[in-house]
């Protein structure tokens, strides 16, 4: 980067050259990489193509312009450099395979708009039933948005070079076993979607562990979870669940500031500022919502999306609707068999049904294996508990739930809670 | 698989922490303990007093060397350790995140050798 004492002519040049490849980067880098990457079957090849391409537009742009288009510039530049890698790769059957592949009609035509668009494709791709669950939405994220391995790593509590060679893997797979670029037929379409909704919704949910934002990169993941979530709803607008995912995204994200006091301390859903809440993003959810309904095909994320809204009611002033809440959790339940929804829906019951009945509903779970180490269910355990003066047990869960909490303010939340009862 | 925890603060900062502070994160720990000991995987684990009570030892041409203070002089010290059974590096970093001292200070994961 140049200071401003530089020498001005070739600083303005090259400031905006830069600027406008680092602008094209950020606006095109995953139509582009998409784009390659359908086409060679190699998403690392087609990232090494476009990386040199972007290299190349800095050391051109300056003494020779911004180009009229320059994401056909860039593709036109990373064409070559994919067909090169793959002459050098020597392999020629194969190397012959792709330079025809890639000479296809349509492959760096000039129209910037005559670029389709085909980030489903590559998103469908990273989210393969051949791909570990874990590593989706890794995948995704690097390829689509371009995020680097260190800050997916510090996202997903991996270390940075474990989640290198884990995304350099998943990039071979997909080329080695033949993972297809496409988007599923309309049967096998309900699925497959699945995989790649869960993924981000994966994404946004390692976000939203830190609504204070005292850890940048985990508040641009949700970021990049609820841009992927608008992309996704935009390129399937028919699919309900795009759009159930969507809003159940922004509903949360709405209540961000909200989940925090001035003094950084976690803030529960119940005795939230509702003023707090963003207008905005619970009007887009409520849209999306609306729209979903429409399409007439309920789904785990729409009716998750709906026990978002019955709690988004008390910004009319209104008190939540519980009984919505319990009748949207029975489907959840229905639908999904997740202890979670179990746990959420004993304590919805024990709003509208009293906390004896919450509580009895709660032990439906108890010996399920997955619960014994996620902290909700314990706080939830340990709130039922102490309602129906049942002091010594509740305070042995909130022990649990203390001792199983990662964020440091819902701990102490946590343990304001187990020290009000003991008072 | 076994790792050992090991937990790196700021003793200078812990030592200033005010009385409610150490006494909510003695109960942290406390809380953090026994969940593991529910979960099944903690095999170990103690707290150790702070790197001015440490001793270095060395043998130089058959004499032993004692040397007053820690092996290491850094901002962050040993503070404590756990040993825990847990399928794979993963689960490791969950419970090493869940460590209260994992907001203030740097928890060290190392794979045990098995013998």
């Amino acid at each position: 980067m140049s200071d401003a004492h530089g020498v001005p002519f070739v600083d303005d040049a090259g400031d905006t050259a830069s600027r406008a490849a680092e602008a094209v980067a950020r606006r095109s880098r995953g139509r582009l990489l998409a784009f390659l990457a359908a086409r060679s079957r190699d998403i690392a090849a087609a990232e090494d193509a476009l990386s040199e391409a972007f290299a190349a537009a800095l050391a051109h742009w300056p003494a020779e312009g911004v180009p009229h288009n320059p994401e056909a510039w860039l593709l036109t530049a990373a064409r070559r450099k994919l067909i090169d890698a793959a002459r050098r790769q020597g392999t020629q059957a194969e190397a012959a395979d792709e330079l025809l592949v890639l000479a296809q009609p349509g492959f760096g035509d000039a129209a910037p708009l005559a670029i389709p668009d085909e980030r489903l494709r590559l998103l469908f791709a990273c989210a393969h039933p051949g791909i570990a669950p874990a590593l989706r939405a890794p995948l995704m994220l690097q390829t689509v948005l371009g995020l680097d391995a260190a800050a997916i790593g510090q996202a997903f509590r991996v270390p940075p070079a474990t989640m290198g060679q884990r995304l350099v893997r998943g990039k071979a797979r997909i080329r080695e076993a033949g993972i297809p670029f496409r988007v599923p037929e309309p049967h096998e379409l309900p699925d497959r979607l699945d995989a790649v909704l869960a993924a981000v919704y994966a994404a946004y949910s390692e976000g939203w562990c830190d609504p204070g934002g005292a850890q940048p990169q985990r508040r641009t993941l949700a970021e990049e979870a609820l841009w992927l979530g608008r992309l996704i709803a935009s390129l399937l607008p028919a699919e309900p669940e795009a759009l159930g995912l969507l809003a159940l995204m922004l509903y949360l994200e709405s209540r961000r500031l909200a989940r925090r006091d001035a003094a950084g301390e976690f803030v529960p859903l119940a005795v939230q500022d509702t003023q707090l809440w963003d207008a905005a993003q619970i009007d887009e959810a409520e849209r999306a919502l609306r729209l979903a309904a429409s399409l007439g095909r309920p789904g785990r994320y729409q009716l998750e999306a709906a026990v978002q809204s019955a709690h988004a009611r008390p910004r009319g002033g209104g008190p939540a609707d519980w009984p919505a809440v319990v009748q949207l959790y029975d489907a959840l339940q229905l639908l999904t068999g997740s202890p979670v929804v179990a746990i959420n829906r004993a304590v919805a019951l024990s709003r509208t049904a009293g906390a004896e009945a919450g509580l009895r509903a709660l032990q439906a779970v108890a010996d399920d294996p997955r619960v014994t180490t996620y902290q909700p269910y314990w706080a939830a355990r340990a709130d039922l508990l102490a309602q129906t003066g049942h002091t010594g047990l509740a305070l042995a869960a909130y022990q649990q739930a203390i001792g199983l909490e990662i964020d440091p303010a819902v701990r102490r939340f946590l343990q304001r809670r187990s020290a009000a009862l003991q008072r | 698989m076994q790792y050992m925890l090991m937990i790196h603060g700021d003793e200078a900062a812990e030592a200033a922490m005010p009385e409610a502070a150490m006494q909510a994160l003695m109960g942290a720990y406390g809380a953090y303990t026994d969940a593991m000991m529910t979960a099944g995987v903690l095999v170990a684990g103690e707290r150790l007093r702070p790197s001015d009570t440490a001793t270095r030892v060395r043998v130089v041409d058959g004499k032993t060397q004692v040397l007053d203070g820690p092996y290491a002089e850094s901002k962050e010290q040993l503070g404590g350790y756990f040993v825990i059974e847990v399928p794979d590096l993963d689960q490791a970093i969950t419970w090493a995140a869940r460590c209260p001292s994992s907001a203030h200070g740097t928890i060290e994961l190392r794979p045990i050798w098995p013998m």
